[in-house]
């Protein structure tokens, strides 16, 4: 199929899926061939069904135990709505998930509250997910209150306290109330909430986006000493593509309810093969002014209608390298020779992938990977060019 | 070299309130020049949008004192009447706001409200307004835009209701224009083609654009200067790579090591700064980022540092008091990967004697 220019370059000798899990373990987490399709309904008194926005559609993951998975994409790519569906927030149309080679995707009632043990959220907005007119102490022992645990009160407060010095608060303050912390601290509230019944999955929808920079940098670190400390298998959602490469082990990139590349961090962010990961790259603002004044391979246009979503290969409508098959065939999610898996009939070359990175990317990279020094050498050596005559 | 179009001069603007004196801009200093771009960077709460909001009267409130010169064009925007400061506002200085839903009306067609732009400060006829809004929607990228033009504000995505935005900032042709967070709701595939879209208005234009944002990376993008400001005041103002390459304030180190970079190996560990920002109505004595400084010296609670321009650099100016050469050191062991903890060594007297040389130690016993 990718019989466009040079074949790519082998993968690097070694390379592994993840860092921390080995291919042969088994994947804590399943998703198969998950959909969550929300019904668009007409008419005042009979409603029926007219269509239906296709949220997720067809996705397939495994997450292996102690890794920590991201997934990147814009607006209304269905990333939100798929962490929802793993932490059972919201019921799937169709498909299975499988938690430990348990199928929880029907879960109810009993059920649902036992899975809620085992996997925890955080959420976006540390404003609005934390009831102003309880304190820090009792929000934090809900879920103790939930699931009938530590019913002994000195006991239970004394548990609440070693969580809140575990997430970097201080235990006296078990008596105030949200308002009397900023958007930091707040998160670190919900994330000992989260922590308190010890969840071996930890689910993080955008934990840092409302978070100041200095902010954002103690949350990030906490959130990966926990991880460390507690075996944690932490699945990171941001739309800040550093903060993501910075905390995943593996990412998987999502396009209009579909997985169009799943891959190491590394591998993603050197060797993008989905043109549409390419451009995700390539928009990144990076803070070295040296390499600022790229050529940029903008998208332009906006993200189709999810309710009525393109034939065929999804992003064909706005792909720079798409052709006839692309709105006839649609890719599958596959290995194209290199570490990870795309969803592309023609991926992007060595070539091409210069073209998107930010210089000092491809800078940094080319240090450590020998696929940048092996094919042709003109556009690197142009690259090298520009950013050290800056 | 002529006078800069825009030029504040020790602005400073408090709001009373029943807690206190908030003291939200404290004494800025900063020009602009015609096709020029400033980026203000800082926290939430460290005056930069009351800055900009200031240059448009818009923070005029009984509770507010405004003291301080903005001269722009030979006027001070400080000191003049609301009738002639709504003149210049929305035609020689514009801006545009973070959230584009919250800032567009529902309830109107986008293109009566960027007819209402034109038709504000210009003597035309609603048909040449009309004429007008299409060529705006055109020239920020909006495709169709003779349909368009009569569409509502909820059927325009995100990022193309921040291009609405930037038409009605634009309708004027403004000398100025203040973009505040523009691209932070969006995208980054958006955002990549709003800085864009800036560019090369800015470039077709010739207008001077004051971008504040949080973002350092956007700043990178598109700013020729960079304003640090931190707790109402700017502590570090230099050209954008100077700010990258060669930083000198412990609070911008701060801002560069706490954000994930993807040119550093992913295994780097961040570097937060510790604490948060400071009360702007109690605020801490001497130098206000003391209490977060990992190099803090006991001088630093006392003494004030001013914002003042490095020996040579006239451009590139500090408001700290550690030596010269001792930033220089921490710096390059920054960039090095060393933890501040370890590098807070280097500010102590001892150190600073031993490699002070020619460059006298003596900041720090100043005032």
């Amino acid at each position: 199929m990718s019989a466009d220019g040079p074949a790519f370059p082998e993968p690097r000798p070694g390379a592994t899926p993840t860092e921390s899990a080995s291919p042969a373990q088994t994947p804590l987490i399943r998703l198969i061939d998950v959909n969550k399709h929300f019904p668009i309904k007409q008419g005042v008194l009979f409603q029926k069904q007219v269509g239906a926005v296709k949220a997720v559609d067809g996705v397939s993951l495994d997450v292996m135990p102690g890794e920590t998975l991201g997934i990147v994409g814009e607006t209304g790519c269905g990333k939100s709505t798929t962490a929802r569906l793993i932490v059972r927030l919201l019921d799937p149309t169709s498909g299975q998930i499988l938690l430990d080679g348990e199928d929880i995707s029907k879960h109810k009632g009993d059920d649902l509250k036992a899975l809620h043990r085992e996997m925890q959220m955080i959420f976006q907005d540390p404003y609005s997910s934390l009831n102003p007119r309880k304190t820090v102490g009792s929000i934090i022992a809900e879920p103790f209150a939930i699931h009938k645990l530590l019913p002994n009160r000195d006991e239970r407060k004394k548990r609440v306290q070693e969580l809140m010095d575990t997430v970097g608060l201080n235990p006296e303050h078990y008596n105030r109330y949200p308002h009397e912390f900023s958007g930091g601290q707040r998160q670190r509230i919900g994330v000992a909430r989260a922590i308190a019944l010890e969840p071996k999955v930890l689910v993080a929808d955008e934990p840092v986006s409302a978070l100041d920079v200095s902010i954002q940098a103690q949350v990030l670190n906490l959130l990966r000493d926990l991880r460390r400390d507690m075996g944690l298998t932490l699945i990171f959602i941001a739309h800040d593509l550093s903060v993501v490469r910075h905390m995943c082990d593996r990412v998987a990139v999502m396009y209009l309810g579909k997985v169009v590349e799943l891959a190491p961090s590394d591998e993603l962010y050197r060797f993008p093969r989905h043109p549409y990961s390419g451009a995700l790259m390539s928009a990144v603002p990076v803070p070295d002014p040296a390499g600022a004044k790229r050529e940029r391979q903008l998208l332009w246009g906006d993200v189709p209608s999810p309710a009525n979503p393109p034939k065929a290969c999804r992003f064909h409508t706005r792909c720079p390298k798409a052709q006839e098959i692309c709105s006839a065939d649609e890719p599958l999610l596959e290995s194209k020779g290199a570490v990870g898996l795309t969803a592309c009939h023609f991926p992007l070359t060595m070539d091409e992938v210069r073209l998107r990175l930010p210089p000092a990317l491809t800078a940094a990279a080319a240090s450590e990977d020998p696929r940048y020094s092996s094919s042709s050498s003109a556009s690197s050596s142009s690259s090298s060019a520009s950013s050290s005559s800056t | 070299m002529s006078d800069p179009l825009l030029s504040v001069e020790d602005l400073r603007v408090e709001f009373h309130t029943e807690d206190g004196v908030v003291h939200a801009v404290d004494g800025i200093s900063y020009q602009v020049d015609a096709g020029k771009t400033i980026g203000i960077v800082g926290e939430s709460g460290s005056g930069k949008s009351v800055s900009s909001l200031t240059m448009l009267g818009l923070t005029r409130t009984r509770t507010a004192r405004i003291e301080g010169r903005i001269m722009f064009e030979g006027k001070d925007l400080v000191a003049l009447p609301d009738e002639q400061l709504r003149g210049l506002r929305g035609n020689d200085v514009a801006m545009i706001f973070q959230d584009p839903l919250s800032s567009l009306h529902p309830f109107h067609r986008v293109g009566w409200q960027l007819m209402e732009a034109v038709l504000t400060h210009r003597k035309v006829s609603k048909s040449a307004a009309r004429t007008r809004a299409i060529d705006l929607l055109e020239l920020v990228g909006i495709p169709d835009p003779q349909r368009r033009v009569n569409g509502y504000p909820h059927e325009f995505s995100g990022g193309m209701r921040q291009r609405v935005m930037i038409a009605m900032a634009l309708a004027n042709e403004p000398k100025l224009l203040i973009a505040d967070e523009p691209t932070t709701a969006l995208d980054v595939t958006v955002q990549a083609q709003i800085l864009a879209l800036l560019e090369s208005l800015q470039q077709r234009l010739g207008m001077a654009i004051i971008i504040i944002t949080h973002d350092l990376g956007v700043v990178a993008e598109i700013a020729d200067e960079i304003a640090v400001m931190y707790a109402g005041r700017i502590v570090e103002k230099a050209a954008t790579r100077e700010i990258f390459t060669a930083p000198e304030h412990p609070y911008t180190w701060g801002l560069l090591k706490s954000i994930p970079r993807l040119d550093t190996p992913r295994t780097d560990e961040l570097e937060p700064i510790a604490g948060r920002p400071p009360s702007l109505i109690k605020r801490p004595s001497g130098c206000f980022f003391h209490p977060r400084c990992p190099y803090v010296r006991d001088a630093h609670r006392r003494i004030d540092p001013q914002l003042e321009p490095l020996p040579g650099q006239p451009e590139h100016r500090v408001a700290c008091l550690l030596a010269s050469n001792v930033r220089a050191d921490i710096w390059r062991g920054l960039e090095a990967g060393e933890a501040p903890s370890t590098l807070r060594k280097l500010a102590e007297p001892a150190h600073a004697a031993a490699v002070g040389g020619s460059e006298p130690a003596t900041t720090e016993e100043r005032g």
